[in-house]
């Protein structure tokens, strides 16, 4: 079974049989009303390259404002999680055959990232100005 | 130069660790090959015809003395003892080992270089004006931006997994040298009626297969929303942009399936909601990173009067000397063309003596050019003279900066794995045909490009001249363009069947000779002529002369 790392912890559960999955092109303005009444939204990556479920986190996060978990699924894999983790994923289904163990010391490849992200809503240049 | 502080560098640290860390589960079969070249990608390693190459950035094309010598000294420890600078201002190695790598990139975060987004579908390094903060016609230094994107993009964590490569080109001054028009942004910096600064944004353009002029979206974006503003843009890119078909998946594609208007209006409602938004630039932080830039100490300086001069020293002036903003400096091409050498090659010796050059004669730093030469920006006219001698003694004082034998040229089929065909022996040719200097400069401006495949990394679409290397039955050919330009922006049009390598020094010769034919003063420069009167006398007198040909009666046959 693929594991699941929750908030950088391994958990062993199965996937609710409800799961709401946004597919990379899928109208999120059209899905958006029953956001908010959601648990758990999963954003599928069909492929190791395909980007698209990035924007989508964010635009769930910062234009819908949804505030329950955001989980990754599909091709999830340890050199995705930071910048997944970025754009406000805490849950990743990591693909069949990953290391999840070794895959958590992936959310600290980088201690910084210029850009504004989930876990730190100021870009770096603003925060810079005070040091 | 612009000097990381603390942080700058920790990411440039944290990001060798991390592709070592790729490197060593790939080599013990932890991490399967697909995977690891996405990732090896974004470290600018290739894996190439007979070796992996290794793309290092050079960001807007600014390097240091110090930079330089660390080059040279990766080039002879790690590879071959040369290198070559591409015409993305970068520089590639071509024999590198992969397990060796992490190494040349530890070596290279030592002087605050890497090979971070060299390649891969994510935004590339950031192009620029290579006289900027010295050219006389200068609205901003554009390098500044520049370093605002480049930390902007680098690992932006929604925007690294694009469809497709992403490149910016950023233009400080009123003549567009950055090539804005063929970029997938160009920002080309204005004032405003106040004298305010902002960017006149050009989506769209590009080389390649399906080459395109980009079409500006915004006349004027004020500076403080440049970050906002290309966040919407690759917003839009990245939830849009074809992801079916590698060879439709470029923003030139988007924009054009979309049409301009929709795409700048799909912008605009993404960029109403992050405008004024925490990415919204600060004047601060241009402060801070203009203050981070090392500047040279100028002195008051008068200009010197070379007029009189013989030639050979005469003809380096005119064609590889540039004015300078200040009295008393100039700002010197080094040509990386000199015939015989691949265009934009250099070996570990060389770049060793020019790091020495530069600091004695242009405070520490040179410029690399998307036409694959080098640039002394800030060089006393007084010190011209000795320069020169200088040049002269290690090759790299050829005076066709701007003329034909000024070739951009891809490293095409000796090296590239994508190639269709050689594009250096082909340079070489033309420029042993073209030898004669007088004729040379007699011919005038001249833009000669070449490519070894469609990806056009040798810009052949916007030379005046353009040369494309095809396959037909696994032989190699040669189409040829005309008219193309690089600014303002113009794509070549095919004169017609393509040529036998042997041949194509001889169709250049016949379209030089038309050109002199036809133009009605000096003044009027290759381009202009084909723009005047069109390809079709070109075409006439190139395929009438080469009827006779035996290599092109085997052309008739391969085609």
């Amino acid at each position: 079974m693929p594991t699941l790392i929750r908030n950088r912890q391994i958990v062993n559960e199965p996937s609710p049989p409800d799961l709401v999955v946004f597919e990379p092109t899928d109208d999120l303005a059209a899905k958006a009303e029953r956001i908010g009444a959601l648990g758990v939204i999963a954003v599928n990556f069909p492929k190791y390259g395909d980007g698209r479920g990035y924007s989508i986190a964010r635009l769930l996060r910062e234009r819908y404002d949804y505030k329950g978990e955001l989980r990754a699924v599909g091709v999830v894999a340890r050199d995705h999680l930071q910048l997944m983790a970025q754009c406000g994923f805490d849950s990743f289904l990591l693909r069949e055959g990953e290391d999840a163990q070794a895959a958590l010391a992936a959310f600290d490849d980088f201690s910084e990232s210029y850009q504004a992200n989930a876990a730190q809503p100021v870009p770096l240049f603003r925060r810079r100005a005070g040091r | 130069m612009y000097l990381y502080d603390d942080i700058d560098q920790r990411l440039v640290d944290e990001r060798v660790a991390q592709f070592r860390d790729q490197t060593r589960r790939f080599l013990e079969g932890k991490l399967a090959e697909d995977d690891f070249r996405a990732l090896r990608l974004r470290n600018g390693l290739y894996v190439q015809r007979y070796a992996p190459m290794l793309r290092i950035a050079i960001p807007y094309g600014l390097l240091s003395s110090k930079q330089l010598r660390k080059l040279a000294d990766v080039a002879r420890r790690y590879d071959r003892g040369y290198g070559h600078f591409s015409t993305r201002q970068n520089l590639q190695l071509n024999w590198p080992k992969l397990a060796e790598v992490p190494e040349i990139l530890a070596e290279l975060a030592t002087v605050q270089m890497h090979a971070i987004q060299t390649s891969g579908n994510c935004v590339r390094n950031i192009t620029a004006d290579q006289f900027a903060g010295v050219a006389r016609d200068e609205i901003v230094d554009s390098f500044v931006w520049c370093e605002l994107i480049r930390q902007w993009s680098t690992f932006h964590p929604e925007f690294n997994y694009l469809p497709r490569k992403f490149k910016i080109a950023v233009n400080g001054a009123v003549a567009d040298r950055a090539a804005t028009y063929v970029h997938d942004i160009g920002l080309h910096a204005l004032k405003g009626p106040e004298g305010e600064i902002g960017f006149r944004v050009i989506v769209g353009g590009g080389l390649g297969r399906t080459p395109a002029v980009g079409h500006v979206i915004r006349e004027f974006l004020p500076w403080p929303h440049l970050l906002t503003y290309l966040d919407a843009i690759l917003r839009v890119y990245n939830r849009f942009g074809r992801r079916d078909n590698i060879h439709k998946a470029r923003i030139k594609i988007l924009v054009k399936e979309r049409g301009v208007e929709k795409f700048r209006e799909e912008v605009d409602a993404e960029w109403a909601h992050l405008k004024d938004g925490p990415a919204t630039v600060t004047e601060t932080e241009i402060r801070r990173i203009e203050g981070r830039f090392t500047r040279p100490a100028y002195e008051k300086l008068a200009d010197v009067d070379y007029t009189g001069l013989k030639t050979p020293f005469n003809a380096w002036m005119r064609r590889n000397v540039h004015p300078h903003k200040l009295p008393g400096y100039a700002a010197v091409s080094i040509s990386l063309k000199k015939t015989g050498v691949p265009p934009g090659d250099m070996t570990a010796e060389q770049m060793e003596r020019i790091a020495e050059l530069a600091d004695h004669y242009s405070f520490g730093e040179l410029r690399v050019t998307h036409e694959q030469n080098l640039v002394f920006a800030d060089v006393r006219q007084a010190e011209l003279h000795g320069l020169w001698l200088e040049l002269r003694g290690l090759g790299l004082a050829t005076p066709n900066i701007g003329l034909l034998t000024n070739i951009i040229c891809c490293p095409g089929g000796d090296f590239c794995s994508l190639a269709n065909a050689k594009s250096i022996p082909v340079a070489e040719d033309i420029q042993r045909r073209f030898d004669d200097l007088d004729y040379l400069h007699d011919i005038g401006e001249l833009d000669l490009n070449i490519s070894g495949c469609m990806n056009a990394c040798g810009h052949h679409h916007v030379g005046h001249i353009g040369i494309l290397g095809v396959d037909k039955n696994g032989e190699e050919w040669y189409q040829i363009e005309i008219g193309g330009n690089q600014s303002p922006a113009s794509l070549g049009k095919v004169i017609g069947p393509s040529f036998a390598r042997a041949d194509v020094a001889n169709v250049i010769e016949r379209l030089i000779e038309t050109y002199l034919a036809l133009r009605d003063s000096e003044s009027e420069r290759f381009v202009d002529v084909v723009h005047r009167a069109g390809v079709e006398p070109f075409k006439k007198n190139v395929y009438a002369n080469l009827d006779q040909k035996p290599a092109n009666r085997q052309r008739a046959l391969a085609a």
